[in-house]
């Protein structure tokens, strides 16, 4: 069943049909979909929900598409950790990681494409496109190839190599663009509104957004049907931030989990924080801002959804961090020598934005925290490289291995032991 | 005749500024404002314009000059 009602002004609530329309035409103000919340509070059960697949689909019906044609590569339900190691470390005796780099292509654009797809085919468009530094090209690449559709994925002409294979794998069209960021942006607003094709973030954006909202869901399930007390997301267009929050508030409004008045606190890179340098002024106008920082995932100058990030700081008590490009080289550090989990450098900005959060006296140390980690560090190795501890060189000999062993002892680094030299 | 969605973002100096009604009596461009917000440091007005396709362009062009930010109405498109 599908329960999505239909779609509504963010702005000034006219309310539109289930169509690949994304701004409002009396007010240009965004379009989120909005469900029949009564005939789902009757019909929607924890048992329901446990009785589905153990991807996103299991909610399905808290989506604006069905779960039985939906463009689905195994997104989703991925691992909540309890982190004591890092709790520990940072004060904090209910720390949890929402581990989302286990998604197929390594991030949680999977939710979000999945959904844009899924809805992309049940409207008949042939091509999905995007403009992306990375992760979500990868995952448009990914769905378009699942689906049978075409992809057309605009990428800034600078682009590393690295990044360009994770989406060039599935055969899209890759369009590589001259010139800077605002270049990408301005040919793909004008694009968007030329070719008929499902662009996810723009004709096709208030359902793409919808997918991370499962991110909220599924934390709530893992912790036993029971909503976080303080959940730190990163910050980028704002999206998967204030998504989180309306899955939480769902949850509690079909009578799922208890109201607990969840605290929404958001990480940003200092080189790109036009969120925090707001919320820090006091203010609900965002200043764009020119990106410079190494955590290129969130380097989003203008964000889409910046007010209403805003607007769930302030509702929800929560708080927003912005830190340095050398923190985040710390915070990718310390959740994989604490934790075993390698997160790209979104990932490195929740953990040291968490820590200053702590600092500060923002976080109760008793709170149920979920921290949320967005991509894994495999697709950003060049940001960390430089700031990891060379491996031992040995020859193949106890000796050699005992002398550089107690060498690595007496140093402050802690350098991975490997075995160098010619085989004997 | 074409129509284009933008978004202008005035910064301090340039809130008492006529910027939309001079765009429209130095260009044939009709303005049409859908929602706005103005605080003391900085304002913003999404509109749309209607005319020929270079007259916007050129229009646009000028807006830009005098220091006004152009953004399409949903903002930033390109992500991570």
């Amino acid at each position: 069943m599908n329960f999505a009602k239909n779609l509504k002004c963010k702005e000034c609530g006219r309310v539109y049909p289930l169509d690949p329309v994304h701004v409002c035409e009396f007010c240009f103000g965004p379009l989120e979909v909005f469900y029949d919340y009564e005939t789902l509070g009757r019909v929607l059960t924890r048992e329901r929900i446990e009785a589905g697949p153990p991807t996103m689909w299991r909610y399905a019906d808290l989506l604006p598409c069905r779960r039985e044609t939906a463009v689905d590569i195994g997104t989703g339900f991925t691992p909540l950790i309890r982190a004591n190691n890092l709790g520990r470390l940072l004060g904090l005796n209910n720390l949890f990681i929402k581990n989302d780099c286990q998604n197929p292509t390594w991030s949680f654009k999977d939710r979000v494409v999945s959904v844009a797809a899924s809805v992309a085919r049940e409207f008949e468009f042939d091509t999905l496109a995007c403009a992306s530094t990375g992760n979500l090209a990868n995952s448009v690449s990914a769905h378009a190839a699942r689906a049978g559709m075409k992809a057309c994925v605009f990428i800034p002409g600078d682009l590393e190599q690295g990044k360009v294979i994770g989406s060039a794998v599935y055969n899209p069209t890759l369009v590589a663009v001259e010139g800077g960021y605002d270049d990408v942006n301005r040919l793909c607003s004008e694009l968007g509104d030329k070719y008929p094709w499902a662009f996810v973030n723009i004709n096709v954006r208030p359902y793409y957004a919808e997918g991370s909202k499962t991110l909220g869901y599924e934390v709530c399930e893992q912790l036993g049907w029971r909503a976080p007390d303080h959940c730190i997301a990163p910050m980028a267009s704002g999206s998967l931030y204030t998504k989180i929050y309306k899955g939480i508030k769902e949850l509690t409004w079909l009578g799922l989990v208890d109201w607990r008045a969840t605290r929404m606190s958001g990480a940003q890179a200092l080189g790109c924080s036009p969120i925090y340098e707001a919320w820090a002024r006091g203010s609900f106008t965002i200043r764009p801002q020119k990106p410079q920082t190494i955590a290129k995932s969130l380097a989003i100058g203008n964000p889409a959804d910046g007010y209403y990030a805003l607007k769930v700081l302030e509702q929800t008590n929560g708080a927003a961090a912005a830190v340095t490009d050398d923190e985040v080289i710390e915070g990718i550090k310390l959740l994989a020598e604490t934790e075993g989990i390698f997160a790209e450098t979104a990932g490195g900005v929740v953990i040291s934005g968490l820590r200053r959060l702590v600092q500060e006296g923002r976080v109760d140390p008793e709170e149920v925290v979920v921290a949320f980690i967005t991509g894994a560090g495999l697709k950003t190795q060049e940001a960390v490289s430089p700031a990891l501890a060379p491996a031992l060189t040995i020859r193949p000999t106890i000796d050699s291995f005992e002398e550089a062993l107690g060498e690595r002892q007496r140093s402050p680094a802690s350098a991975p032991i490997a075995v160098g030299g010619e085989r004997r | 005749m074409e129509k284009k969605r933008v978004k202008f973002t005035f910064v301090q100096e340039l809130i008492k500024e006529p910027v939309i009604w001079k765009l429209a009596k130095q260009y044939d461009v009709i303005t049409n404002i859908r929602r706005a917000d103005v605080s003391d440091d900085r304002g913003w007005v999404v509109l749309e314009l209607e005319g020929e396709r270079d007259e916007i362009e050129r229009g646009l062009r000028w807006v830009e000059e005098q220091g006004v930010r152009i953004d399409p109405v949903y903002e930033d498109i390109v992500e991570g």
